[in-house]
């Protein structure tokens, strides 16, 4: 039950991620698939620039994974992959996928650990639009 | 002795530089180190946050510096 937890600059491959999770002792897998959109509060985005400070992030990653076993102890597989770099319009940034043997747990933990890990974990996003760029987040 | 501070995204750009040092007598806990890179750096206090990772944990404001560890500060986090 180690989680498959990873932080690349090539694209991910979500088919991968679901498949590290797959068992046949979990009747329920959920997946979270976070894509680059184009536009952010009304203005026209172009393309995404991720930067991650990796060690804190995969050692942040682990802590809320740990804190999803938790909570729901039945939670049996976990994998994480977050993308870092640039990424165009479409590009996955994030998978997230579980399993548990049934699917109200499957879909909470899922849930918990995509919404924790953009609370804690050190990834930060840049947006680029026509008319220049901005971090995401960085400011009230 | 100096400490070392790894900077990240917007916090980077406003240093202009990855790594700071900060040299003797540098700040000796993490509250002191904020208010030395703010008073250096006043656009750190228009961010909605700054945290300080030690070692890549969190830290609060009363935990010691030590020039071994590993520190950074840590703008808001936007991943997912």
């Amino acid at each position: 039950m180690t989680p498959h937890l990873s932080i690349t600059d090539q694209p991910i491959d979500i088919a991968a991620a679901l498949a590290a999770v797959q068992t046949d002792t979990a009747g329920a897998v959920n997946s979270f698939v976070g894509t680059v959109r184009n536009q952010s509060g009304g203005r026209p985005v172009r393309r995404l620039h991720y930067e991650s400070y990796d060690s804190m992030a995969l050692t942040q990653l682990g802590h809320v994974v740990a804190q999803a076993y938790e909570k729901w102890p039945m939670l049996q597989e976990v994998a994480v992959v977050h993308r870092k770099g640039t990424l165009e319009l479409g590009d996955v940034a994030v998978v997230v996928a579980v399993a548990t043997p049934h699917r109200a747990e499957s879909f909470a933990a899922c849930q918990f650990i995509i919404d924790t890990l953009k609370q804690v974990v050190t990834i930060w996003k840049r947006e680029e639009y026509e008319d220049g760029t901005e971090w995401v987040a960085a400011h009230p | 002795m100096s400490l070392k501070v790894a900077l990240f995204g917007i916090t980077r750009e406003i240093v202009g530089t990855s790594v700071i040092e900060l040299p003797a007598p540098a700040p000796a806990t993490v509250g002191e180190l904020l208010a030395e890179m703010r008073r250096q750096y006043p656009a750190l206090g228009d961010l909605r946050s700054c945290a300080v990772a030690v070692n890549n944990e969190y830290a609060g404001n009363d935990q010691p510096l030590h020039t071994v560890d590993e520190i950074a500060l840590i703008p808001p986090v936007a991943g997912g």
